[in-house]
C-alpha cells in the first residue's frame, strides 16, 4: 500500500516502457495505450453520480465527515490580487479554522503561488501540521516554455513547498501529442524532489470524460502522485461525475500496480453537503484507504467556512451564522 | 360528461422559487367548514434554513436599493394584488369563513395596507430619524436603518390582511423578511407568493413558508444568521412566545412580542390603520458625527 517514489524521470520513461511493453517510448504507443482504455459511459457516469449524491449521512456520521473534509482542505488563494497579509490571513485561518472551537482539525495544506511560498512557511512555522501546496508550471494557463517550468517548481520546493500543483498542457494533450505531456509531468516530478506532485488536468477544457481517463492514466504513468481535476480558473471545475472518472483510475491503477495515487477536486466545491457528497463518492469508488488527507483533498477556500457553520450547528444545537466564522473575504485583508 | 376538478398542490416560496418542501410532505388544507380546498407543503425546519439563506443573499441589495425605487417595487405588488383581487376574495372567504362582501372589504384593507406601507419607504426615515444637539461643533445625526433578515410568525386568524400588516413593516426598511405562514389558513399566502413572484421584488427578500410554524420556529429563534423575530403568529398556536425570546437572546435579536392579554399571546384586530411601531421595530439606528466647517 505505499506508493514507490519515482526518483527520475529517466525510471519513468523506462517504466512506461515496461508497462507498456515497448522497446522505445513514442507517441503512437502512448497515444495506442490511451485509446485502448475502455471508454467511459457519459450517461452512466452521471446517473452514478447522482445516485450518490443522494446517500443520507446524518449525525455522527455527519460530524466525522465534517472533520474528515476540514482536514482534507487545501485552503486557496490563487488571485493576481494576493498580498502577503492576505496569504498570512488565510494561514492564520488554517491555524485556527474555528476561533469558538479549538478542537476543529486543521486543513491539509494552503495552496498559493510559488512566491508566497516563504510568506506561507514564515506564518505556518514547520511543525503545524500544515503543508504548503505552490502552484507551478505557468498556473493557470499552462504556456511557457519548459525551462520556466522547471525554473518555477524549483523555486517552489526551494522555498519549502511541500506540494507542487502543476498544469498539464492541454493544447498539446488534446492536439494528441500525449509523449509531450509525459515528459513534461516527467520533468517536472524530477524537480519536485522530495516535494509530492499533485497534476492538474483542467477537466473543464479536456471535453470528454474519456480524455479525463486517459489524462488520469497519462499523469499516473507519467509519476504524478496526486491528480487534480482543475485549476478553479475554468468552468466547469470540479464535478462530482469527473472525479468519480478519476477515482476509478486511481482504484484501477492501484489493482494494476500497488502504487497509490492521490485525487484532489478543485474549485466549485462550496458547501458541505457536496463535500460529503465527494466523501461518499470517494468511499464507494475508490474505496476506505483514499479517505484521508494523505489520499484525498479538496481545493477550496469558501468550502471551510460552510464546514465550520455545519459543525457549529451540530456542536451548539442551533444554525449559526456568517458573523460567527472569519470573513475571508478579500477587503479585509 | 362531468369534468374532473383539478386539485391543487402548492409550493413554498423561497429565493423566488417555488420548491417543495425538503421534507417531501404536504398536508390538507379545508375551509371553515371542513371542506378539501387544496393541499399545501409542509414546511421543514430545513426548509426555514434555506429560505434565511436565500433571505440573507437577497439583503444587501434590497436595503441598498434607493427608497424610492423600493416604493415603486413594493406598489407594484399592490397593483398586482388587486388584479387578482377576485382570487383573494374567492380564498379569504374560504379560509376564513366570511361573507362575500365581508372577505372583498377585507382583501380590499390589505391592498390598501400595502400601498399604505410602500408609500413610507421614502419617509420613515425623516419621521423616525433625527439631528441631536451635541455640545460641540458637530452635526450628529440619526438614522435608521434595516436591521437585516426578519424571521416572522403571520398571524394564524387574519391569513391575508393579517400577513400583510406584518410582511409589509419588515421589508419596507430594506429587511428580507422569512415568514411562516398560517397553518390552518395558507392559501391567501400562497396566492400573495405568486404575486410576489410576478412583480419586481427581488428573490429572497420575501419567503414564505407553509405548514406548521411549531416546526420551524424553534430553529428560526435560535438561527444565528437572523436579526429579529416577529412572533405576531404566535397566538393560536401551541408555541410559548416567551421561550421564542429567550431562544433569540442567543445572538441580541430584536423581538416583537405579540399582542398579549396578560401572558397569553392574542391577535390584533388589524382594520385599523396602524402606526409605525411595526416599522419601527425592525430598525437600527446609525449615528453620524461629522465636523461643522464655516
Amino acid at each position: 500500500m505505499s506508493s514507490a517514489p519515482i526518483d527520475t524521470a529517466v525510471d519513468a520513461t523506462a517504466r512506461a516502457r515496461d508497462f507498456l511493453g515497448v522497446t522505445r517510448l513514442t507517441n503512437s504507443a502512448l497515444r495506442g495505450w490511451l485509446h485502448g482504455l475502455p471508454g467511459v459511459d457519459h450517461v452512466g457516469c452521471d446517473a452514478r453520480a447522482g445516485d450518490l449524491g443522494t446517500r443520507s449521512i446524518k449525525n455522527d456520521a455527519k460530524l466525522w465527515a465534517i472533520d474528515l473534509a476540514i482536514s482534507m482542505i487545501d485552503l486557496t488563494t490563487l488571485e493576481g490580487s494576493d498580498t502577503a497579509g492576505k496569504v498570512r490571513g488565510l494561514c492564520a485561518k488554517a491555524l485556527t479554522p474555528d476561533a469558538s472551537d479549538l478542537s476543529t482539525p486543521r486543513p491539509a495544506a494552503v495552496c498559493v503561488y510559488g512566491d508566497m511560498v516563504p510568506v506561507a512557511r514564515e506564518a505556518l512555522g514547520t511543525d503545524s501540521g500544515v503543508g504548503i501546496a505552490a502552484v507551478a508550471t505557468a498556473f493557470p494557463s499552462g504556456r511557457a516554455s519548459m525551462a520556466v517550468k522547471l525554473a518555477d517548481t524549483r523555486e517552489a520546493v526551494a522555498a519549502s513547498a511541500n506540494e507542487i500543483d502543476m498544469v498539464i498542457d492541454r493544447g498539446a494533450f488534446l492536439a494528441g501529442d500525449y509523449l509531450t505531456v509525459f515528459h513534461q509531468i516527467a520533468d517536472v516530478k524530477q524537480a519536485c524532489g522530495p516535494a509530492r506532485l499533485k497534476v492538474i488536468m483542467e477537466t473543464g477544457e479536456l471535453v470528454t470524460y474519456d480524455n479525463v481517463r486517459r489524462a488520469s492514466w497519462l499523469s499516473m504513468l507519467a509519476g504524478g502522485d496526486f491528480i487534480k481535476t482543475s485549476t478553479g480558473k475554468v468552468a466547469p471545475a470540479a464535478t462530482l461525475p469527473v472525479t468519480i472518472v478519476m477515482l476509478e483510475a486511481v482504484r484501477d491503477w492501484f489493482a494494476l500496480t500497488g502504487e497509490m495515487v492521490g485525487v484532489k477536486p478543485a474549485g466549485g466545491i462550496r458547501t458541505s453537503k457536496e463535500a460529503i457528497k465527494f466523501l461518499v463518492a470517494v468511499n464507494e469508488v475508490a474505496g476506505e484507504e483514499w479517505l484521508d488527507n494523505k489520499w484525498f483533498r479538496f481545493g477550496a477556500s469558501s468550502l471551510l467556512n460552510d464546514l465550520v457553520l455545519q459543525r457549529q450547528r451540530m456542536k451548539l444545537g442551533f444554525y449559526s451564522g456568517a458573523d460567527y466564522v472569519t470573513d475571508d473575504a478579500p477587503s479585509l485583508y | 360528461m362531468s369534468r374532473v376538478e383539478v386539485k391543487k398542490t402548492y409550493k413554498l416560496y423561497i429565493g423566488g422559487a417555488f420548491p417543495r418542501s425538503e421534507s417531501g410532505r404536504s398536508y390538507e388544507v379545508s375551509d371553515t367548514k371542513g371542506r378539501f380546498l387544496a393541499n399545501a407543503a409542509k414546511g421543514s425546519r430545513k426548509d426555514g434554513r434555506d429560505a434565511v439563506v436565500a433571505a440573507r443573499k437577497a439583503q444587501p441589495g434590497w436595503a441598498g436599493a434607493t427608497a424610492y425605487n423600493r416604493g415603486q417595487v413594493l406598489y407594484r405588488v399592490a397593483e398586482i394584488m388587486e388584479s387578482r383581487k377576485s382570487q383573494f376574495v374567492e380564498e379569504v372567504r374560504a379560509a376564513e369563513g366570511l361573507t362575500p362582501a365581508r372577505a372583498g372589504a377585507v382583501v380590499d384593507a390589505a391592498i390598501d395596507r400595502w400601498v399604505w406601507y410602500a408609500g413610507w419607504t421614502d419617509k420613515y426615515a425623516q419621521v423616525l430619524g433625527s439631528i441631536n444637539p451635541v455640545a460641540g461643533p458637530y452635526f450628529n445625526i440619526s438614522g435608521p436603518e434595516a436591521t437585516g433578515v426578519v424571521a416572522a410568525l403571520a398571524p394564524q386568524r387574519s391569513s391575508l390582511l393579517g400577513l400583510v400588516s406584518v410582511v409589509a413593516p419588515i421589508v419596507v426598511s430594506g429587511n428580507s423578511a422569512v415568514v411562516l405562514t398560517s397553518r390552518d389558513r395558507p392559501i391567501p399566502a400562497i396566492t400573495l407568493a405568486e404575486a410576489l413572484a410576478t412583480s419586481d421584488v427581488p428573490g429572497g427578500v420575501i419567503n414564505l413558508i407553509t405548514g406548521d410554524p411549531a416546526e420551524a420556529a424553534p430553529w428560526l429563534a435560535s438561527h444565528r444568521d437572523v436579526n429579529a423575530l416577529d412572533l405576531t403568529g404566535v397566538a393560536g398556536t401551541d408555541l410559548d412566545w416567551a421561550q421564542l425570546e429567550a431562544a433569540a437572546a442567543g445572538n441580541l435579536k430584536r423581538v416583537r412580542r405579540p399582542a398579549l392579554d396578560g401572558l397569553t399571546a392574542i391577535e390584533e384586530d388589524w382594520l385599523p390603520t396602524p402606526d409605525l411601531s411595526r416599522l419601527e421595530s425592525f430598525l437600527e439606528t446609525k449615528t453620524v458625527w461629522h465636523p461643522k466647517g464655516r
